[in-house]
């Protein structure tokens, strides 16, 4: 089946968007989620815990060497890249800053495309800045699926115009439906296990 | 726009014109294990055990931006033009430091390691991959703060020769101070950063009774082995772009670097977990990944 992973890039607006979207996964869904919020470099990502309390799947920080397991939903730690290994595990860097961000969610979306090819949906929601749109553009053009907030719907609608103009999503939704299309996806891909 | 029903429609989205691009990434993938072999067997420097994800990002970036084609053009300008490979390699080593990086981790080091060394009557500390410096200099302020100065001394090496020589120098840029100074403040420093160096419209320089107390030295932890037996190692931050392998063979050269007793320092994302040496330490304190080798 072709969809393994879901990697999500979020900055400002994102712990309401992210409450939004996990709150309503259930607990069998399947697919790894790996997500890049920007935070401050000190930040202690209390977010996650917060999150844990109102979600059925694990969240959890991302540690470096981990293996992506299924059902879970990894985080990437403050003031570090998040990468992708080929053999599906994750890497951390200090490297400089991309986008003015650390973690980057074009780090992330351009190492999990190479690791995950056609097999990635790639998402991008609520923010300030353009980070994600190089990122959302190389999982498209390695086939991947790509999906993006509607602007309109999001609480700053600036990052996801701007992952529109740069990559031409396949699906461009409010957060209900992106979820929504999320599970049925990962419903169909049990299904026809 | 798209409506959810339409998804299966998507899944079974062509996936023949897809296979050439993956074909090409395959064949992007042999050609870097090349180019670091023709690297290593050139120059000395083994890069082959760095986190591929991490080593293929910063060689693509390096391609965009000097306008190269592909890997094997890059391979060519490597091995002919030594100018070019010395770039490349400030591409593909990590340069990233701060003064206290960490607060936490420095306030720890006060409050858990100091009174440890403090037992010692000479110290030796490694300060492994310090790249242009900035840590030595705050483990050197801390010394001084806490009176160990002069019974200490700290090695700190970088593979990276280029960033010893800034290191040496101790010249560092106006604009990062401030949150050098907020650094300093949140790691519980005792006196006025100010104190510890003199500035110009541009640039500080550190102390010369800091530089004094730092012997820099050009070591690779790929490729070098055990050159002291030391009190404490700092490595921080470096291990995160090393494969598992690679991970292991440094711990055993940090393992049997430190005497017993002796003190291990990691990045606070960094682990002894997936190495042969995590039952060989106790752990001083897990937040901050600082650890005691046991006797």
């Amino acid at each position: 089946m072709p969809y393994e992973a879901i990697v999500i890039g979020v900055s400002s607006g994102g712990l309401n968007a992210m409450k939004i979207l996990f709150s309503l996964l259930p607990a069998d869904f399947s697919m790894p989620i790996i997500v890049v919020q920007h935070v401050g470099a000190r930040s202690e990502n209390v977010w996650i815990q917060l999150l844990n309390n109102h979600c059925k799947v694990e969240i959890k920080e991302a540690d470096e060497k981990e293996k992506i397991e299924k059902g879970k939903i990894y985080v990437a730690p403050p003031n570090y890249h998040l990468l992708i290994e080929k053999n599906k595990t994750f890497s951390l860097t200090v490297d400089e800053r991309v986008n003015y961000a650390r973690p980057s969610i074009d780090v992330l979306f351009e190492t999990a495309s190479e690791a995950y090819q056609t097999h990635l949906i790639g998402v991008v929601l609520t923010g300030a800045n353009n980070d994600g749109s190089n990122g959302i553009k190389c999982i498209k053009e390695r086939g991947g699926l790509t999906i993006v907030q509607q602007p309109d719907t999001a609480e700053s609608s600036y990052m996801p115009a701007s992952a529109i103009a740069t990559s031409k999503p396949d699906y461009i939704l409010p957060l209900e439906e992106i979820i929504k299309l999320l599970i049925e996806i990962d419903i169909s891909k049990e299904k026809s296990k | 726009m798209d409506e959810p029903d339409s998804t299966k429609k998507l899944i079974e989205k062509s996936h023949g014109s897809l296979k050439s691009a993956f074909t090409l990434e395959k064949g992007a993938d042999l050609a870097i294990q090349d180019l670091l072999s023709a690297i290593y067997h050139t120059y000395g420097y083994d890069f082959r055990g760095y986190s591929e994800a991490h080593i293929k990002r910063r060689i693509m970036n390096r391609m965009t931006m000097s306008g190269i084609k592909n890997i094997s053009a890059l391979q060519t300008k490597v091995l002919n033009e030594k100018p070019f490979a010395s770039i490349l390699l400030q591409d593909l080593s990590i340069n990233v430091t701060e003064m206290f990086r960490d607060p936490g981790f420095y306030r720890s080091l006060r409050e858990k390691i100091i009174p440890i060394l403090k037992t010692y009557p000479f110290l030796k500390i490694w300060h492994a991959g310090c790249s242009t410096g900035e840590e030595a200099y705050s483990m050197a302020i801390v010394l001084e703060e806490e009176g160990l100065a002069d019974r200490t001394t700290i090695y700190a090496t970088d593979f990276n020769q280029h960033v010893l020589n800034k290191a040496k120098e101790g010249i560092f840029s106006n604009r990062l101070i401030k949150e050098y100074t907020a650094n300093y403040q949140l790691s519980g420093g005792k006196e006025s950063f100010s104190d510890y160096y003199t500035s110009d419209d541009h640039n500080v320089i550190m102390n010369q009774s800091l530089k004094r107390k730092i012997v820099w030295a050009n070591h690779n932890l790929v490729t070098d082995s055990v050159f002291a037996e030391v009190n404490l190692i700092l490595c921080r931050n470096v291990l995160i772009y090393f494969d598992r392998k690679l991970q292991n063979n440094v711990q055993r050269l940090f393992h049997s670097s430190l005497m017993n007793g002796g003190i291990l320092c990691l990045g606070t994302k960094e682990s002894l977990r997936f190495t042969d040496f995590h039952d060989a330490y106790t752990v001083l304190d897990d937040k901050q990944r600082i650890f005691k080798k046991k006797y």
